[in-house]
């Protein structure tokens, strides 16, 4: 049963075998000169000072969660918008219940004030 | 394209879910119309929706127990007599929800009306369970059921534990939902197929793809382990019942096991009897590790809501007893009897402990210690009474719920024993820690009674009500359990 893997595994071998050639002979036939500026992560961007973590405003994480609840309605409406006609009635009603349902949550995050900025 | 008609989707079967779904989308939004000190309108609305589907389950149980089964959402959901006595149980526990936090909420101030529309919302998740016939559902029924929970057991946000209780619930039950996804997605992989009917004719036992679909039903193990609380998924439960609001931790330690339970049972007694025997050892270990562990660390607490954790991990052992002796196909509706009246007795007695521990808690979360329940037996001579026949009952005492549960999870597994000699070795553990057990049991009603105390306990009506329907159902299903056993057995899945 395992036969028609048998392709996939020398591919993933061969993969292996490959990079790890290829990186070591760069290593040992390469020439190596490293001044500060070129072991710099981006040699010509913005020199990294300071921690890479920083802080932002915890505003940003309700956004974040609201901008999801929507998101995942464009996830759903978009393959429904390829198959409206064939979905008719049915598909109405159901996307009708989804819609209504974020609404829901819409007008709740409205009323709570998770959409004031201040 | 075949789209579902109407009659396929049959929402006549999925009716109380329906109610309840609809109810708490419109609660959700009418709280908002309601001013801040009068939040509990917003509790006793979700009364009459919890009441509505309690009507609604009614009357389907004379139909059910006519037909049988019926499909739902073109074979999503199976409704038959199993979902609709898990369904009782969760409308009732959810009920119970309402009641203990109606007072609770505003004295340690922590009135939202979000409370009863999550305890809504988590309802539905635990019903879906109970009638999953796909692992889709069971997966979206887990999440429905846990993202709830997660929030209440931080409702009480300003406290340190509350909140250590809803991170710790929400990283470790997310990890183990992504378990129960893999499962799915190796079981799915095997067997071309998420329906539990299909995966059960795609798994025969000579298969070519059983090493890939026992793998996936060993992680769906993992992942229902998890919310079940079974020992080595078990670590999150101490901390998050103790530090969760204590209503909360009634509801979650009834309703979430219940679930658990119940998607445990559709999952591996409907897809997969090919290799039952490897199941039933599997759960069989756990369901003795889990007695172990639950008993042996429940005598060192000192904390009520932490000992009745421990209490529910052990508990949760006992019922996985059962589920183990469900492996054979002649004893399984036996089994699912004994499953289901267990987790009945465990519901009423488990809420009416935890109503005691409410009344017992002072404002500010402190007098959760077992001393503090220190003489409750002269200033509160009838709430000590209930509380002893609790204790009583979660030892398995005569004329209590959970002797006669206990009976019959002990007499399910050694029916079982000629199939899985293991068995009997777990059925001795299980006897054993039961003796253990009353250790720490009998040790607060010997702290009630024994020893003086200010005995202080705050027990308004809702509580009390409470304490006596659990005292009331817990000593009926310990004298006459007859009935109720019938209909329980009568509950296996069709």
């Amino acid at each position: 049963m395992f036969e028609q893997y048998y392709p996939i595994a020398v591919l993933v071998l061969l993969a292996t075998v490959l990079s790890i050639i290829v990186v070591f002979l760069s290593r040992i036939m390469g020439p190596r000169r490293p001044t500060p500026k070129k072991s710099a992560p981006y040699e010509s961007g913005m020199s990294p000072i300071g921690p890479a973590v920083r802080r932002l405003p915890i505003k940003f994480y309700l956004v974040a969660v609201l901008f999801i609840l929507f998101d995942i309605e464009v996830i759903f409406l978009l393959p429904y918008a390829t198959l409206v006609r064939e979905l008719g009635v049915y598909g109405l009603i159901a996307t009708g219940i989804f819609v209504f349902i974020l609404t829901i949550g819409l007008v709740y995050e409205w009323k709570k004030g998770a959409l004031d900025w201040e | 394209m075949q789209l579902p008609i109407l009659e396929s989707i049959n929402l006549m079967a999925v009716l109380p879910v329906l109610i309840i779904a609809g109810w708490a989308c419109v609660l959700l939004v009418f709280d908002l119309l309601i001013p801040r000190s009068r939040k509990h309108w917003t509790a006793w609305l979700a009364l009459v929706g919890l009441l509505g589907a309690a009507v609604a389950l009614f009357f389907q149980i004379g139909h059910f127990a006519r037909l049988g089964s019926e499909a739902a959402f073109d074979g999503m959901v199976t409704v038959d007599g199993f979902s609709i006595f898990l369904q009782v149980v969760f409308v009732l526990t959810a009920i119970v929800g309402v009641l203990l936090a109606l007072d609770y909420l505003p004295r340690h101030g922590i009135e939202r009306g979000e409370y009863y529309v999550l305890l809504l919302f988590t309802t539905i998740g635990m019903m879906i369970m109970s009638m999953a016939a796909d692992l889709i559902v069971v997966f979206v029924a887990l999440e429905l059921l846990s993202i709830p929970l997660y929030i209440l057991s931080g409702f009480a946000g300003m406290r340190e534990t509350s909140e250590e209780a809803a991170l710790k619930y929400f990283l470790l039950g997310a990890f183990a939902s992504s378990f129960l996804v893999y499962g799915i997605a190796l079981t799915y992989g095997g067997t071309g197929t998420t329906r539990l009917t299909g995966i059960a004719q795609a798994v025969t036992s000579d298969a070519l793809n059983l090493p890939l679909t026992t793998v996936g039903m060993g992680l769906l193990l993992v992942g229902l382990g998890f919310k079940v609380a079974a020992v080595p998924f078990h670590m999150w439960t101490p901390d998050v019942y103790q530090g969760a609001p204590t209503p909360v931790t009634a509801f979650m330690s009834v309703g979430a096991k219940a679930g658990g339970f119940a998607a445990l049972i559709r999952v591996l007694v409907t897809a997969f009897p090919a290799i039952a025997s490897e199941w039933g050892t599997l759960i069989a270990v756990i369901a003795g590790l889990t007695m172990l562990l639950g008993n042996i660390v429940a005598i060192s607490q000192s904390n009520i809501k932490r000992m009745l954790a421990y209490s529910s991990i052990a508990h949760a052992g006992y019922i996985l007893l059962a589920v183990a002796a469900a492996q054979r196909s002649e004893n399984a509706s036996f089994a699912i009897g004994a499953v289901v009246f267990y987790l009945l007795a465990y519901a009423l007695t488990n809420l009416g402990a935890f109503t005691v521990a409410i009344a017992v808690e002072r404002d500010d979360g402190t007098g959760t210690e077992i001393d503090d329940f220190a003489g409750l037996g002269k200033t509160r001579p009838w709430m000590a009474l209930a509380m002893a026949l609790f204790m009583l009952s979660l030892t398995g005492m005569p004329i209590s719920g959970g002797l006669v549960g206990k009976v019959f999870v002990f007499q399910a597994a050694l029916q079982a024993v000629p199939g899985d000699p293991l068995l009997l070795a777990v059925v001795i553990i299980g006897v054993l820690t039961s003796v253990v057990s009353a250790f720490y049991y009998l040790k607060v009603i010997m702290v009630m009674y024994m020893r003086e105390g200010e005995g202080k306990a705050v027990l308004p009506l809702a509580l009390k009500t409470v304490l006596a329907a659990t005292a009331f159902g817990t000593l009926v299903l310990g004298i006459i359990p007859g009935p109720v056993f019938q209909m329980a057995q009568r509950a296996m899945l069709k």
